[in-house]
């Protein structure tokens, strides 16, 4: 499950959908002025406001197009915002970050479409025209100033899908403290007032009014040129595939995303190294590797490409945190193959004294206060056992969900495992196959940001190149 | 030209034969191995473990008497002993606090000013391989030389630094200048199990068959060494390799400076080869050697 | 049967020593098993060079003290000239011998009187002195 489901729509400026839809003065109307004020082949439509979907956003602002950028979530930045500290380098992910999406909130030539999803597509390559649903934010954003007054009196604290369960958050919220944009939205799922029609709280101590529980979804069209996709990825629903390990049963049992969740210092413990079940600091943590992947007969038949990295970068932040603390890896072979990462690899064994252990953990399971877990290693020819205090399994990275439904709207093919198929692999990695729709990041085959950020950059190169044939081509026609 | 020498205990004795060829070559190269006086065994292993300094005590009193006699460069023939002495050395110039515990134990002044040399290093660098080729009185003409390297003259390959450790060719470059023909034989550097033959003899056996097998393999008539604990496991192991395998081939083995002293002219009844349990003179006189 | 590791066995006491007196960090190596292609002396171990590291890295100290192979490493270091990790696993033999023969009741590992009159002639001191160094307790 994505995070999608808990997010609804936001009032758009102009008139909710009465069936017939909205037109273009409409959209214009709704902040998209500065795309029109080119013509429709310097128009582009970039859909995932990951940190693909930004780069390319603000590569083709600065090259003088227009874009308009549309994200399902209440703010940009996508699985970064989730991160702790990145490989290769160990830097804040929200430090590198948040410098990009201020870049893309204030880019003159960018406009963003926040709780926004493409529903349908009509027109040609060089003039498409993009028909968007608004999804509902409860908060009309044209009176929020962003002043956070309803986050801070909300009295709904829960589990919520951003925080993948490792800290609660209010029911009315921003991704982050620096989110772009930066207006709150509430998620209906856990509101006291959408439920159970008690509470209101944020209405009433709104300076600006800005609350509306009535709010509609509603639909625009916006004209253009070319779309960038790049909807990046989720995790494999591990805990219900995978019951060998103990996910969802198992509180101490988590994935690497929810353990980024408890290593950011702007995560819900504040970066402190806590496990789920009772706040207490691990010291014995295995990380399990491949869990999902590289499995042709039960799961997904590909390697996920960025675990190995991250999991050596997850023992790694979790020994600065945890001194005294081992760490155990499970895996089939470590794969480590861009710039600086053998050596972050290396580097980490040999300080850390992290014991990698070659072999598949095949159970995990409750023992008193201790996960066990059972595994091997074939480099001795042992079967393992380690009685620990937290798991943290590297599932599977899968295409977002929606990406299928997305690839039908737009005429787009995906391959079994649900990722964007390029027209040509090695020659045209981000060429759709369809002209003028170019797809880039992880939504194309999972990798990690520095080949996302390249690939959104060429998916920027290639759509301008697109757009300039299309205007040669009209040129010559006169 | 005149070096302090260490000759060491088997040279004294069981290598007596190394020992004397080197030196009288050396006189017929026109340089002058000088004993030193009251030289003690070197330990004969470097210990391996950074807690345990005591063996290192005999190789430093080794290197301070040199100093003391105003020697700054000290010759060894035995391998055991070169390798011994250079890494103590090393441990002097670069291990602050061990140079110190163990100098202030023997009560000497030493910080490493000592140079250690391999007799062979003497013929390369200091005579030349071009000068020695002049000199050669008896060219070993259309003998197939095995140079085994072995562990001690190469390894550690920081410390030693002797040669290229993967593909040394100080040794053959040696035997080219005697007029033989050194083979290409991948075995020259592998261990021949050394002091395992007080332990597990059959290491040293099997080892030693697989250097010779190899040498054997890539055309030898020969092979040579620098190490007495080299030439016991190669030469005596032979027989019994030869019962477990009849098709093993027998192969003589030699010191280098019996070589040497062969290509300067001595008389190769005077190089003490009665000692070997592979008799290398039928070989020789076949070649006219002998 | 299954193998428990465990935080208190990757930081025993006799582990720690071995890494303590070796010099060598158990951790550098990744297990290539380049050493345990070149080292001469497999046929007669019981664990490959290699796993003598792996068995360190992982706590398992029983397995290890008692292991044959450390008895029949003959120091040659081929192991250390290779590894890509720079770990000497030669001083980390000698440092599991050392330490097996400095135990109170340790045994000796050689038996002079076993050796022939005849070997004995042949025998050059240093394969003596040697084996005395590394076989008989301190
Ligand atoms: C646990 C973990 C740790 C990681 N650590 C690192 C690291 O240290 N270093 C590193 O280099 N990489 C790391 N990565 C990989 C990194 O997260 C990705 O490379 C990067 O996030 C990919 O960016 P993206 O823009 O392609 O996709 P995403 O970040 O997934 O962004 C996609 C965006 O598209 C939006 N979207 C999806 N569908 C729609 C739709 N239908 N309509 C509109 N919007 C939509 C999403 O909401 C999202 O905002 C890690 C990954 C994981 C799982
Ligand atoms: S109505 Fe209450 S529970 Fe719902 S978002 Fe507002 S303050 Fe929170
Ligand atoms: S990146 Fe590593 S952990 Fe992830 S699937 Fe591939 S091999 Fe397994
Ligand atoms: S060669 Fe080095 S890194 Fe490779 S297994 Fe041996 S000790 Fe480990
Ligand atoms: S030093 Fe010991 S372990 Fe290393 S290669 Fe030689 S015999 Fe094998």
């Amino acid at each position: 499950m994505g995070e999608v489901t808990e997010l609804k729509g936001q009032q758009p400026a102009c008139q909710t959908d009465d069936g017939a839809g909205a037109t273009c003065a409409c959209a214009a109307a709704g902040g998209l002025e500065d795309l029109y004020s080119v013509p429709v082949d310097r128009r582009v439509m970039v859909i995932g406001g990951g940190i693909c979907g930004i780069t390319a956003a603000i590569d083709l602002g600065n090259a003088d197009y227009r874009v308009v950028m549309v994200e399902r979530l209440p703010s940009v930045g996508g699985r970064m915002l989730q991160l702790s500290e990145t490989f290769p380098t160990l830097d804040c992910a929200q430090c590198t970050l948040t410098p990009r999406t201020v870049e893309s909130g204030q880019h003159p030539h960018v406009t963003l479409k926040t709780c926004c999803e493409v529903v349908g597509l009509s027109g040609e390559p060089g003039n498409f025209r993009v028909r968007v649903r608004q999804n509902k934010t409860y908060v009309d954003w044209s009176k929020c100033t962003g002043c956070g007054t309803c986050i801070q009196k909300c009295p709904t604290k829960s589990y919520a899908l951003f925080e993948r369960d490792a800290g609660r958050m209010t029911a009315i919220y921003t991704l982050s403290p620096q989110a772009v944009p930066n207006k709150p939205v509430i998620d209906a799922d856990r509101c006291r007032y959408l439920t159970k029609g008690k509470c209101g709280v944020c209405a009433k101590v709104c300076p600006v009014d800005a609350i509306d529980y009535e709010q509609q979804e509603s639909y625009f069209e916006v004209e253009v040129g070319a779309i960038i996709v790049a909807t990046g990825f989720d995790v494999y629903d591990w805990k219900t595939k995978m019951p060998e390990l103990g996910g969802g049963r198992l509180p101490d049992v988590i994935d690497g995303l929810t353990f980024e969740r408890y290593l950011s210092a702007s995560g819900p413990t504040a970066g402190r190294m806590v496990r789920p079940s009772d706040g207490v600091e691990p010291k014995e943590i295995v990380f399990i590797q491949c869990a999902g992947s590289r499995n042709p007969e039960l799961h997904k038949s590909y390697c996920s490409k960025v675990c190995c990295m991250y999991t050596a970068k997850h023992a790694r932040l979790y020994k600065h945190k945890v001194h005294d603390g081992q760490v155990y890896i499970f895996y089939i072979d470590i794969r480590s193959t861009g710039k600086g990462y053998e050596q972050f690899i290396q580097q980490s064994v040999s300080e850390e004294g992290i014991i990698y252990l070659r072999g598949r953990a095949a159970k995990v399971f409750q023992e008193g206060k201790k996960i066990m877990v059972q595994g091997a290693d074939t480099l001795t020819g042992k079967k393992i056992e380690i009685a620990a205090d937290l798991v943290v399994v590297a599932a599977a990275l899968v295409p977002n969900e929606g990406a299928e439904e997305l690839a039908e709207i737009l005429g787009l093919t995906c391959n079994k495992d649900g990722f964007f198929v390029e027209e040509d692999y090695k020659l045209s990695p981000v060429d759709s196959g369809s002209r003028g729709i170019f797809i880039a990041g992880c939504c194309q085959g999972i990798k990690d940001i520095a080949d996302t950020v390249a690939q959104g950059s060429a998916a920027a190169s290639k759509a301008q190149v697109f757009l300039s044939t299309i205007r040669r081509q009209k040129k010559q026609a006169v | 030209m005149k070096y302090p020498y260490f000759p060491g205990c088997t040279l004294y004795t069981k290598a007596k034969k190394l020992d004397d060829a080197g030196r009288e070559c050396s006189r017929r190269l026109g340089f002058e191995l000088d004993e030193l006086p009251d030289w003690t065994c070197c330990g004969a292993t470097f210990p391996l473990v950074n807690d345990y300094h005591i063996a290192m005590s005999g190789p430093t009193r080794i290197l301070a008497d040199t100093k003391d006699q105003g020697g700054s460069q000290l010759v060894t023939l035995c391998s055991v002993c070169f390798n011994v002495l250079k890494r103590t050395n090393v441990v002097m110039r670069t291990d602050e606090e061990r140079r110190q515990k163990i100098t202030d134990f023997i009560e000497r002044d030493y910080h490493g000013e000592v140079e250690v040399l391999h007799y062979l290093q003497v013929l390369r660098d200091e005579i030349g391989f071009e000068q020695l080729r002049e000199k050669v009185v008896k060219p070993l003409t259309d003998l197939k030389v095995a140079c085994y390297y072995g562990c001690l003259l190469l390894r550690p390959v920081k410390e030693i630094g002797l040669d290229v450790m993967e593909n040394p060719t100080i040794f053959e470059d040696f035997v080219r200048a005697l007029g033989a023909e050194p083979v290409d034989f991948p075995y020259k550097i592998e261990c021949c199990g050394a002091f395992q033959v007080v332990h597990s003899m059959e290491t040293a056996t099997r080892c030693s068959r697989d250097i010779l097998a190899n040498a054997r393999l890539n055309g030898a008539d020969l092979v040579i060494t620098t190490c007495p604990l080299c030439h016991f496991n190669l030469d005596d192991r032979q027989p019994e390799i030869r019962k477990g395998d009849p098709r093993f081939q027998t192969v003589p083995v030699l010191y280098f400076t019996q070589l040497l002293a062969l290509a300067l002219g001595l008389d190769a009844a005077e190089l003490g080869f009665e000692r070997n349990l592979i008799d290398p003179l039928p070989l020789l006189r076949e070649k006219g050697l002998a | 049967m299954k193998t428990r590791i465990s935080r208190e066995q990757v930081q025993d006491d006799f582990i720690n020593k071995v890494a303590e007196i070796s010099g060598e960090n158990f951790f550098n190596c990744y297990q290539c098993g380049n050493c345990s292609a070149g080292c001469p002396s497999v046929d007669e171990m019981d664990l490959l060079p290699s796993q003598v590291v792996r068995y360190l890295q992982l706590g398992l100290a029983d397995e290890v003290k008692n292991c044959r192979s450390m008895w029949v490493c003959a120091a040659c270091t081929m192991c250390h000239a290779r590894c890509p990790k720079g770990v000497d696993i030669s001083r980390i033999m000698d440092a599991l011998r050392m330490l097996n023969l400095r135990e109170p009741k340790a045994a000796a590992r050689v038996d002079v009187t076993d050796f022939t009159p005849e070997y004995l002639e042949r025998a050059p001191q240093i394969a003596m002195i040697s084996g005395y160094r590394k076989f008989l307790p301190l």
